[in-house]
């Protein structure tokens, strides 16, 4: 188990380091406008005289150097365009809360929702409400997120007379943005939960419960479902990045001063600082979550053994 | 019962009727050996891709989108070339030479104007082109680029290892930071797009060929092609990946509905085409600004409801493709 976590964590660090490197060296290709706040206005011994007092016609692997040692003490840079001149990570420390409470809520939010969905789903096998759930599921997980978050802040907002834009002081406005963020996950889960549970009925030692006279109740709540809800942590980390994508749409769409709608000001602004540490951040917190899913499904399932993975054979 | 038992004698009836007019020395003589017979008895009608497509026919809902999605495909590229229909990017002025801004559909406009007088009925149907045309090459490319890999790390044990590692380490970037990074760095035109789609999207169908290569190479056949000096080609080419071609197809109709979605998030984010190219993305993104003005909505809804009609058909195909494909599902 410590081993495996061990090499787990070497290979998540590696890849970050391959992801810094990557972003960082491909971002210099970009056009140099995105390093100024009044391109125009600026001649030509201007630009290079600023761009060498920022470093940036240093060889690409003393730039890359002083950015690693730049990290190491916590500082991403500063922002050009968005805010010119203020450190990346104050912008960020100001956004991230609302948009981690936001995560976590949907995130709860699709569990309370997708988990009894699934469970109806399996337990009227090809009923009203197995239909009613594909017909939710294949919405979701087919028709691009775009289209629903779209609609749903359109009529939700005029039937429910919810204020179309959010406000941190009114707790009628957190409702429709959380709910939306929490729909792409509703689908997973219940997805899966139904999978797992139909399979699980169908083994043998239900049929024994059966027969001994055990109450279908019992047997859905002590034998099925605690056997096919540890199988669902492994989708915890794809549920995360969901989050993430959903964000960045609702976030705007909404107008949050969250990390996603910040994502999508400074891409349009093209603040090339900016766009680097948000691709970073979003790229640090997507392989965090897969290492803490693998580590919690190890955790739980004894019977999944990584270790001797590629030697097998 | 009693019906059961007068099936019963009525059978032996006839058979003793035919058994009266067989001459008694056929029916106890020695029978010749007939080859016709014999190959019958050991040949089975079974023929896996004529039961996949009776399973895929039972399915209705998926053979009408089929039929669905077939229909529009063909329409989207004889559109532009019926009578009467006019260009998605030209700006109709009325005989005042003001732009025709924002009318809503009649019999002239089918589908209304846009907010600089643009024809939507034309725009949408351009729109849905570029989109398929979008979904159809990342589809295709991906299969390319994720078979030759998959084929190579699933066959090659050498490579296996390496190539896990490998996997491992990219499989960990989420996707869309690549998307948003990509599409960043390269100026948006309908080829860039397609090639920050691809970057990502051969590794899951690597992974899944792979692991399928990997469960047949080593089967008592292709041992035997191996033993008698078949060629590794043939071998990959005739022996493996026949077994593949349901997986390829299915993630291939599912990796469509996964191209047009990205690249109506990429427009969202303003990493998309210039509406110069009208796609369904940049048409959706269109709608968004004026959505709350309700007379202006359907220059929201009629892309919406393309995009969700095409998104849905190949969903639903794909999976009922995969189900048609698989040997259990067979009579």
């Amino acid at each position: 188990m410590l081993k495996y976590s061990a090499k787990r964590l070497l290979q998540s660090i590696i890849t970050l380091f391959i992801i810094i490197t990557i972003v960082f060296s491909l971002m210099r290709l970009m056009p140099v406008e995105g390093y100024f706040q009044n391109f125009e206005k600026m001649d030509d011994a201007q630009i290079q005289a600023a761009l060498k007092s920022m470093g940036l016609l240093d060889p690409l692997w003393v730039q890359l150097k002083n950015f690693f040692i730049q990290l190491f003490h916590g500082s991403l840079g500063k922002s050009l365009i968005y805010r010119p001149n203020v450190p990346v990570m104050d912008i960020i420390a100001d956004k991230a809360p609302i948009s981690i409470i936001m995560g976590l809520v949907s995130m709860a939010i699709s569990l309370l929702l997708g988990i009894p969905l699934g469970t109806a789903m399996a337990r009227s096998k090809s009923k009203f409400w197995d239909k009613f759930g594909t017909a939710f599921i294949v919405f979701i997980t087919a028709v691009p997120a775009a289209v629903y978050y779209l609609l749903i802040q359109l009529y939700f907002t005029e039937w429910f007379n919810i204020p179309i834009l959010f406000s941190l002081s009114d707790p009628k406005s957190w409702i429709l943005p959380t709910l939306s963020l929490a729909l792409p996950n509703t689908a997973l889960y219940a997805m899966w939960l139904r999978r797992y549970m139909v399979d699980e009925l169908n083994k043998d030692y239900i049929k024994l419960a059966r027969a001994k006279g055990v109450s279908n109740k019992d047997i859905m709540k002590n034998h099925v479902f605690r056997n096919a809800f540890v199988p669902l942590i492994q989708y915890l980390p794809s549920s995360l990045l969901y989050t993430i994508m959903g964000s960045i749409y609702i976030e705007s769409l909404y107008s949050i001063p969250g990390m996603g709608g910040l994502l999508v000001n400074v891409i349009q602004r093209q603040d090339n600082n900016m766009v680097q540490a948000l691709v970073l951040i979003f790229s640090a917190i997507g392989i965090i979550g897969l290492l803490l899913g693998d580590i919690l499904m190890n955790l739980m399932d004894p019977r999944i053994s990584f270790e001797n993975k590629g030697g097998a054979r | 019962m009693a019906l059961g038992r007068k099936k019963i004698s009525k059978v032996e009836e006839n058979i003793d009727n035919i058994i009266k007019n067989i001459p008694e020395e056929e029916l106890f003589g020695f029978a010749d050996f007939d080859e016709k017979a014999a190959e019958r008895a050991g040949y089975s009608n079974y023929s896996y891709w004529r039961s996949t497509f009776t399973v895929f026919l039972k399915n209705k809902t998926a053979v009408f989108l089929l039929i669905l999605i077939g229909v529009i495909l063909i329409f989207t590229f004889i559109q532009p070339l019926l009578p009467g229909q006019r260009s998605p990017t030209e700006i109709f002025n009325d005989a005042n030479g003001v732009q025709i801004r924002n009318m809503a559909p009649n019999s002239e406009f089918w589908f209304g104007t846009n907010s600089i007088g643009q024809d939507l009925w034309s725009r949408v149907w351009s729109g849905t082109r570029t989109s398929l045309f979008i979904g159809f090459s990342v589809a295709l490319s991906e299969a390319v680029i994720g078979i030759l890999m998959g084929v190579l790390w699933g066959y090659v044990r050498k490579l296996d290892r390496l190539f896990t590692e490998i996997y491992n380490i990219l499989d960990n970037i989420p996707q869309t930071v690549v998307l948003i990074l990509f599409s960043y760095i390269m100026r948006p035109s309908v080829s860039t797009l397609i090639i920050a789609m691809c970057l990502t999207g051969w590794l899951n169908m690597a992974r899944f060929i792979r692991n399928l290569v990997i469960i047949i190479r080593d089967r008592d056949y292709n041992l035997a092609s191996r033993c008698l000096g078949t060629p590794t080609m043939r071998i990959i080419f005739r022996n493996l990946l026949p077994y593949l071609v349901s997986v390829i197809m299915l993630r291939m109709s599912l990796s469509i509905p996964m191209a047009i979605g990205n690249e109506v998030f990429l427009t969202y984010i303003g990493l998309g085409l210039p509406p110069s190219i009208p796609s369904l993305g940049n048409l959706i993104n269109e709608g968004r600004i004026l959505m709350t003005s309700e007379a202006l909505r359907y220059q929201l809804f009629f892309p919406a409801i393309a995009l969700s009609i095409v998104t849905i058909s190949f969903y639903i195909i794909g999976n009922a493709f995969a189900d048609a494909s698989d040997p259990k599902n067979h009579v």
